[in-house]
């Protein structure tokens, strides 16, 4: 018997990423990386205005230049594709892959090329010629309610795609309202804090731009559709059902996908069109966003203004909170479109015990973009607009930011703790998280010192967020997609381990935390698992990645997977080793009597003798494979504490970020190296939306931000070193105990740094300021101008 | 058409190509040496940049006849065969990637960083990416990475 090495435990630990060597050298192949012979490249024909009548489009110039294989209009395409589907309950209006007759913003297509080179496929879309009617553009959403300058759909009056929807206190589940206890809540308080505000619309900008290559084989009658996509079972689905195929009949591959942050969960138009132009023409055809075009017609997000009333004791008791949300949709109905400001409803209580709440939603239709889930996805603009209205309630009543919070906290026993508005939050600890946070930031001592550098007419000021939100994208009941996960384990003949996950990641890093998982649970080197994905040939079934799942739901759905192929594997060894299962143990690549050492198979023995069972074990099946489908009770709620301080140059407006510290609580970590490697990531796009990031238009629809000239992300240099720490607090709700990471930096960090900001204007009378923190707004403040 | 030569990873590789052709179209579609990604139209993200004449150069605003006579280094032509380049070893030793698309031209603008100056400090670093976007990783993890090449860097 030789001896085998003894393997560390790899659950907790800062694994490096296996993912990375082949993408630190160029060797990733992202969908644009893909070839296929034969290939032709599309090029789409945009509106160039905000909202018009095609009266006439003229393609015949395309059509002349050579290279070029086929154009086709809007009405055309309207004979190969029915309207877009979307993915949630709410009435929509008709959405046209390709418009026929009116276009409601700035970069909706209007025609499509098919040619040999992209090159040759731009030179043809700018040969098209559009005529137009213009039509009058709506683009503020308070004045698109009165219906007026502009209507977008005919069948939905004054502009409203959803609502007024009401929700919390006295709403009943067939829509009865009533008032009673909310406007009791307001009769009983000391002191009202209200607050228009606005969290602004933005790009969410993953730097690899979208992508698809459409292969329909007509002697197979087979599509295979690679896209830059989260959630390629999804994309296969909608893209079968609108090309008439069958489930069966299309195969969709996510290759390398870099990042999405939300904006690929959707199924766009381009991906329906690439699909319906090959299984049309019989040919290969590639699409790839540019830049310019992503500004346009990738999603957008937030965009949701909120009147705050918040309603209190002088003593800081928070006695009900009234939100009315007025969220600017743009044209139309994307995939969640519609139910993204719903979860700013949802999540209107924060981490509070709020008695009284009363949210109401207006959905508009205006002529822009449209907006469906970006990191984050409806829980930062409630995060945003709660706890701005906290650190406003604090300076009202002369409290200290973080005894304000600690006083409304929900408190560790009241968990599972349901919310006003209808959340049933798993578990938390809010104290914790918050003394943990001021501990690492030295609250006290900031304080002073920004009483010092105000003393000196420095405009520093301090920032404190508390947040919860939703992870674990849960159960099928809040899904239309299914709200599960699936996993398929297999133990190969020589003792290495296939498994395959629905969770398409995006540079998440699945690969490595899922073999760090199974290396664990089989006892078995970390380089003897391989994790695939992200191929609907491959992976029998899978919902995708998004809303923080891919670890509490897709890691679930392995473990159990796994639980199913070990149990498996262990009657095998015990059959070999004449032993009781139950005594057995997993570990350094054996699989030992418990308490007999000596008595032990290589893991790759027991592997051999399952893949050919001579003789067989009285009532099992030979192999070791296994799936799993894991549909959670209920999503996570991580939660968390940040801290800004920041300064703000007194010459020039310019807000610099002295400090950020972030104590997040995601409930268990795989691996902890991945998890900050996501928060900072997420906290970068929330400081961005406070200090750089916004997706303007003009009052004729026009956008201001095409390109990354006009519309800033973050670069290395706005930011200090992101200080984190962590507690543990683990959900009941999956059987790993992790809750989900991926949006939780988005989420704490944009009120804190405009909360910081705010401060630092205190001396001004400042009480609120709108995002984002630009250096002109500021410095009109400070020259005396107002907020 | 236009006859170009360019000396790309040690190679020299010659074509015709259309005179608008971009240098990162050139090394992606001609060469299939598809680690320069285009992230924008306006050179402003970085995920193109490649080394040209040794220095770092977003392939995306040269157009391949202007290469003509040069030498390009690209990703896949950084690592010393099998031995990763310090960067690249940064790079994985401190996750400075996750979705990994603007990585490469990431790598390719610090190597020239370094070049310039084998021992930044971070602000040094932070200033030195600026002309280079990533959307996941917030730079933290980045410039952790670029700081662990330099020390190796320098120990070598």
């Amino acid at each position: 018997m030789t001896s085998s090495p003894v393997l560390p435990k790899l659950v907790g630990q800062r694994v490096k990423r296996r993912e990375d060597p082949r993408l630190i050298q160029g060797r990733g192949t992202y969908v644009d990386d893909v070839k296929i012979a034969g290939l032709q490249h599309l090029a789409f024909k945009r509106s160039d205005i905000a909202h018009g009548r095609i009266l006439a489009i003229d393609t015949s110039a395309a059509e002349a230049l050579d290279g070029v294989e086929a154009v086709f209009t809007g009405a055309q395409i309207a004979e190969l594709l029915g309207p877009m589907p979307i993915g949630t309950p709410f009435p929509s209006p008709e959405h046209r892959a390709v418009a026929a007759d009116i276009v409601r913003y700035v970069g909706e297509p209007v025609a499509v090329v098919v040619a040999r080179d992209r090159y040759v496929a731009r030179d043809a879309a700018d040969a098209i010629a559009v005529d137009y009617e213009p039509l009058p553009a709506v683009v503020d959403p308070e004045e698109a309610m009165s219906g007026r300058p502009a209507l977008l759909h005919a069948d939905f009056p004054n502009n409203h795609a959803v609502g007024p929807l009401p929700a919390g206190t006295g709403v009943g589940g067939d829509g009865t309202v009533d008032d009673t206890a909310i406007d009791q809540a307001f009769a009983d308080a000391e002191v009202v804090v209200s607050q228009r505000m606005v969290n602004h619309r933005l790009a969410p900008t993953s730097i690899e731009p979208r992508g698809v290559v459409a292969h329909y084989e007509p002697g197979k009658d087979t599509l295979t559709i690679w896209s830059s996509t989260q959630n390629p079972h999804i994309l296969r689905t909608f893209i079968a059902s609108l090309t008439g195929l069958g489930q069966d009949q299309v195969r969709a591959i996510a290759p390398e996908v870099g990042g999405g942050f939300g904006s690929k969960i959707n199924i766009y138009g381009e991906e329906y069109v690439a699909a319906a132009v090959s299984k049309r023409l019989g040919l290969p055809v590639k699409w790839v966003e540019d830049r310019s075009e992503a500004f346009l017609t990738t999603i957008h997000g937030r965009d949701i203004l909120a009147y705050v009333d918040l309603a209190a004791r002088r003593d800081g008791t928070v006695l009900g909170l009234k939100l009315r949300l007025v969220a600017d949709i743009g044209a139309y109905n994307m995939l969640l479109t519609a139910a993204i400001p719903t979860l700013t409803m949802t999540m209107a209580s924060a981490t509070y015990a709020i008695p009284a709440i009363r949210a109401t939603l207006t959905e508009v239709f205006t002529n822009k973009t449209p907006t469906d889930a970006y990191r984050g996805a409806g829980r930062p603009e409630a995060i945003y607009f709660v706890e701005r209205g906290m650190d406003m309630l604090a300076r009202e009543l002369g409290m200290d930011p973080a005894e304000l919070r600690r006083r409304n906290f929900i408190r560790p026993d009241q968990f599972p703790y349901t919310t006003q508005t209808g959340a049933v939050y798993d578990s938390g600890d809010y104290d914790k998280v918050l003394d943990r946070a001021l501990e690492k930031a030295g609250w006290e001592q900031l304080k002073a010192e920004r009483d010092a550098a105000q003393a000196e007419g420095r405009l520093v000021g301090l920032g404190l967020s508390m947040y919860v939100e939703i992870c674990g994208v849960g159960p099928s009941s809040g899904l239309p997609t299914g709200g599960w996960e699936h996993a398929q384990v297999t133990v190969e003949r020589d003792g290495r381990i296939s498994a395959t996950t629905g969770a398409s990641p995006h540079g998440q890093g699945n690969e490595t935390t899922f073999a760090q998982m199974l290396a664990d649970q089989f006892g078995v080197p970390f380089d003897h698992v391989t994790i695939r994905h992200g191929d609907t040939a491959v992976v029998k079934q899978g919902i995708g990645t998004f809303g923080s799942r891919s670890q509490a739901v897709g890691g679930a759905a392995l473990h159990l997977a796994g639980g199913k192929v070990k149990a498996k594997m262990a009657k095998f060894a015990a059959a070999l080793l004449e032993a009781h299962e139950a005594d057995l143990v997993f570990e350094n690549g054996r699989i030992a009597v418990a308490g007999a050492p000596a008595a032990a198979k290589s893991f790759a023995e027991v592997a051999a003798y399952a893949h050919r069972p001579i003789k067989l074990p009285a009532g099992l099946e030979p192999g070791l494979s296994d799936e799993a489908f894991f549909e959670p009770s209920n999503n996570t709620y991580p939660f968390g504490c940040h801290i800004a301080l920041l300064e703000i140059d007194r010459d020039t407006g310019e807000p610099r970020l002295l400090r950020m510290v972030a104590v997040d609580d995601a409930g268990h970590l795989i691996n902890p190296l991945i998890v900050e490697g996501q928060i900072h990531g997420g906290l970068a796009q929330g400081i961005g939306q406070a200090l750089v990031e916004e997706v303007v238009y003009g009052a004729d629809g026009q956008p201001l931000t095409g390109s990354f000239m006009d519309y800033a992300i973050p670069r290395a240099s706005d930011f200090p070193r992101f200080e984190l720490d962590n507690t543990v607090t683990p959900t009941p709700v999956n059987p790993l105990g992790a809750k989900g990471v991926g949006e939780a930096g988005t989420i704490g960090s944009t009120p804190c740094v405009v909360s910081a900001a705010v401060d630092a204007l205190r001396g001004l009378g400042v009480k609120h300021i709108d995002m984002m923190l630009r250096p002109e707004r500021l410095w009109r403040i400070i020259q005396g101008g107002q907020a | 058409m236009a006859q170009v030569s360019i000396t790309v990873n040690g190679k020299r590789r010659s074509a015709d190509v259309e005179p608008r052709l971009l240098l990162v179209h050139f090394l992606r579609e001609h060469l299939n040496l598809t680690g320069a990604h285009v992230g924008c139209d306006t050179s402003q993200c970085g995920a193109c940049t490649v080394l040209l004449d040794g220095r770092s150069a977003k392939s995306c605003t040269i157009f391949a006849v202007q290469a003509d006579g040069a030498e390009v280094t690209t990703i896949e032509g950084l690592a010393d065969g099998d031995r990763l380049h310090p960067l690249q070893e940064g790079f994985w030793e401190e996750h400075g990637l996750q979705c990994g698309y603007c990585t490469p031209g990431m790598i390719m603008s610090a190597v020239n960083l370094l070049n310039d100056n084998p021992a930044p400090t971070e602000q040094d670093i932070r200033d030195g990416l600026d002309g280079n976007l990533c959307r996941c990783t917030g730079y933290q993890h980045i410039v952790n990475a670029v700081q662990h090449a330099a020390g190796r860097t320098r120990e070598g």
